[in-house]
């Protein structure tokens, strides 16, 4: 008899639990930062096909095949009009002079705008790749300026930093491209 | 004066920077087929806008949203599917990209959820009534 009675009492306060195991839930969810970076899924995966035209004249386009040429490649998604993308120039620079080969895209960008920006930063791609319309990005999984992806040399994308490269990262981005020639 | 003169800074300053310039052809026009252009509609509807997060890609001015709203028209008027297309989506972005949850090992318990509870309630209810009809 008594059995049963602690049983009914033990139901009348589940639904109760369950509002408040819910509602701790919610204010869990709400009360925590979300992530605002959106992470590539083609990690681990080729890069995507694409043939980019020439960002500015007397410069070679991209074509996705210089990434199964053997070599570890940086690829940089950035525009003159991305503040962040100025920052994490210098980063860059000191890359391609550590011989790192860099391929840019730029993305909806303009040929005038451009040059100002590399006239100011430095310029230390290889080839520039005009996405005019964002496709190529959209292609890459990329979520915004600046992103920078490690290829290796069979072109399988082994690695994406999402925003600029700060100084302290620099090391990680090496460390990476060590990876993708093992 | 010193107001005044902020003022005529921020009237008159230039933007330092270069602007953002999108060269999709269907950012910002329709499908010709109005056919197409229903569904594309509904599939914008239904995809997130990756730089605001909040919004889809039919509501954002983002220019992002733009290449995306020119790919998934131009993928229409040649023919794709819809789902293919938010499919292809998904595989470079994750399901965060898709408003349409999917049923997958990790969204299960969003949909088993409702009718967990519900079957829950009803057997807790059940027995209630049951004691309440005997005098």
């Amino acid at each position: 008899m008594s059995g049963e009675r602690k049983t009914s009492r033990w139901a009348l306060w589940l639904p109760l639990g369950l509002f408040g195991a819910f509602a701790v839930l919610v204010l869990f969810g709400l009360l925590r930062p979300a992530p605002r970076d959106v992470a590539s899924t083609l990690i681990g995966k080729p890069m995507p096909e694409f043939t980019l035209p020439a960002a500015m004249p007397g410069r070679e386009g991209l074509d996705s095949r210089v990434f199964r040429q053997g070599e570890p490649r940086l690829v940089n998604i950035f525009a003159s009009w991305c503040l962040p993308c100025g920052i994490e120039a210098p980063q860059l620079n000191s890359l391609a002079e550590a011989g790192v080969p860099i391929e840019g895209i730029s993305v909806r960008d303009s040929t005038a705008d451009l040059q100002a920006f590399l006239a100011r930063h430095g310029d230390p791609f290889v080839r520039i790749g005009a996405d005019d319309d964002g496709k190529v990005q959209l292609a890459l999984g990329s979520s915004g300026v600046p992103e920078t992806y490690v290829v290796d040399g069979k072109g399988i994308i082994r690695y994406q930093h999402i925003g600029e490269i700060r100084p302290e990262q620099v090391a990680t981005i090496i460390e990476k491209l060590k990876e993708a020639r093992e | 004066m010193t107001r005044f003169l902020c003022l005529l800074l921020v009237v008159c300053s230039m933007p330092a920077l270069a602007q953002e310039r999108l060269d999709a052809p269907y950012a910002y026009r329709q499908l010709e087929n109005p056919a197409q252009e229903e569904q594309a509609q509904a599939l914008m509807e239904s995809l997130r806008c990756l730089q605001c997060q909040g919004q889809s890609i039919a509501d954002s001015d983002a220019p992002i949203a733009g290449s995306m709203r020119s790919l998934v028209r131009e993928r229409i008027e040649a023919g794709e599917d819809p789902e293919a297309i938010r499919a292809w989506l998904v595989e470079r972005y994750g399901d965060y990209v898709s408003y349409t949850p999917r049923l997958t090992a990790l969204t299960w318990p969003l949909f088993a959820a409702p009718l967990l509870l519900a079957g829950l309630a009803f057997l807790l209810l059940r027995r209630r009534f049951r004691k309440e009809a005997k005098p």
